[in-house]
């Protein structure tokens, strides 16, 4: 494979090492997957306040344990971060993405998710 | 000196995976940080990606840790509704100081019977819980980065700094939950 990213130009150091390049598509992946999975605990959040139906539907994960609405939050926020990164990962896989713009949608995600978590914020939707 | 099984398990999460988190974050911070062009020898980078490897995988694993002992062994003795009798919501606090068998953390902080605490509660523990879960995926995130770009970060400036934002994050979202966990700790202790 070709060094399309010129990491020995860059970095001297790194010539005797003799790595190989890598695509950017797996890092563009987890970067993304992250900015999801924030993204949906915060939507889940807020929609749990909105909707008395997904109220019941977060809480129903709970089982017995006492958690409450936050189990389902949760497990959905931690399910969508794997299974996007799966998929994404799969899609992915060899192939050259722009990381730079998926770094950045992941960002916004991320941020928007943040922010749905503060009480203010999800509260001003009950 | 002994520690009853609520105390440990608090101390687990907080003190224990939160001290790890803590010194994995700075490692791999500093670590991470350093790692240019320059600056490091042929024979100096493998050493410092193994320990950048271990670092930053730990700091991910005791993330996950945290928020799952947090929220499935702790949080439930936090929230458990104990005061409520007849209409009174909190008939099981009056006159308590402290947490008590019949009036929880939860409880506690929301009758505001100790001055004004529902704050602690309704702002500080309703962001900690939530917030909190963002560490373990950024953690993962860069975590994941590390391992897959191994050394060829050292000629990526923007990707690193990209993984370093992202182990920032993370440690900014344990750091809220930390912070809220020992205030919280403080005003109304698990018993």
């Amino acid at each position: 494979m070709t060094n399309t990213h010129h990491d020995t130009e860059v970095a001297p150091e790194l010539a005797d090492l003799g790595l190989t390049d890598k695509p950017d598509g797996p890092g563009a992946a987890v970067m993304l997957a992250a900015g999801i999975g924030i993204f949906v605990l915060g939507l889940f959040t807020v929609l749990s306040e909105v909707s008395e139906g997904i109220h019941t539907f977060v809480d129903a994960f709970d089982g017995d344990y006492g958690v409450g609405p936050l189990a389902g939050k949760t497990i959905m926020g931690t399910i969508a971060f794997f299974v996007s990164w799966l998929v994404l990962g799969i899609l992915w896989k060899d192939k050259e993405v722009d990381i730079k713009r998926m770094f950045w949608i992941g960002l916004v995600l991320g941020v928007l998710g943040a922010v749905f978590m503060l009480p203010p914020v999800f509260r001003a939707f009950a | 000196m002994e520690l009853s099984s609520r105390e440990t398990w608090t101390v687990i999460h907080g003190l224990v995976l939160g001290t790890l988190f803590l010194l994995a974050f700075a490692g791999a911070l500093a670590g991470l940080w350093s790692l240019r062009p320059g600056l490091i020898t042929t024979a100096g980078i493998k050493e410092r990606m193994t320990r950048l490897y271990y670092g930053t995988s730990a700091m991910a694993l005791v993330a996950w840790a945290t928020v799952i002992t947090g929220t499935w062994v702790v949080y439930p003795w936090y929230r458990v509704a104990l005061a409520p009798s007849g209409d009174d919501a909190f008939a099981g606090c009056a006159g308590a100081v402290i947490p008590t068998g019949t009036c929880s953390p939860r409880d506690f902080l929301k009758s505001d019977v100790s001055g004004s605490t529902a704050a602690w509660h309704d702002f500080g523990m309703e962001w900690k819980e939530h917030i909190s879960w963002a560490a373990p995926l950024l953690a993962t995130a860069a975590a994941f980065l590390v391992v897959y770009y191994g050394p060829r970060l050292m000629a990526r400036p923007w990707l690193r700094t990209a993984v370093l934002v992202m182990l920032v994050g993370a440690f900014v979202a344990a750091a809220v939950g930390g912070a809220f966990g020992a205030f919280l700790n403080k005003v109304a202790p698990i018993v």
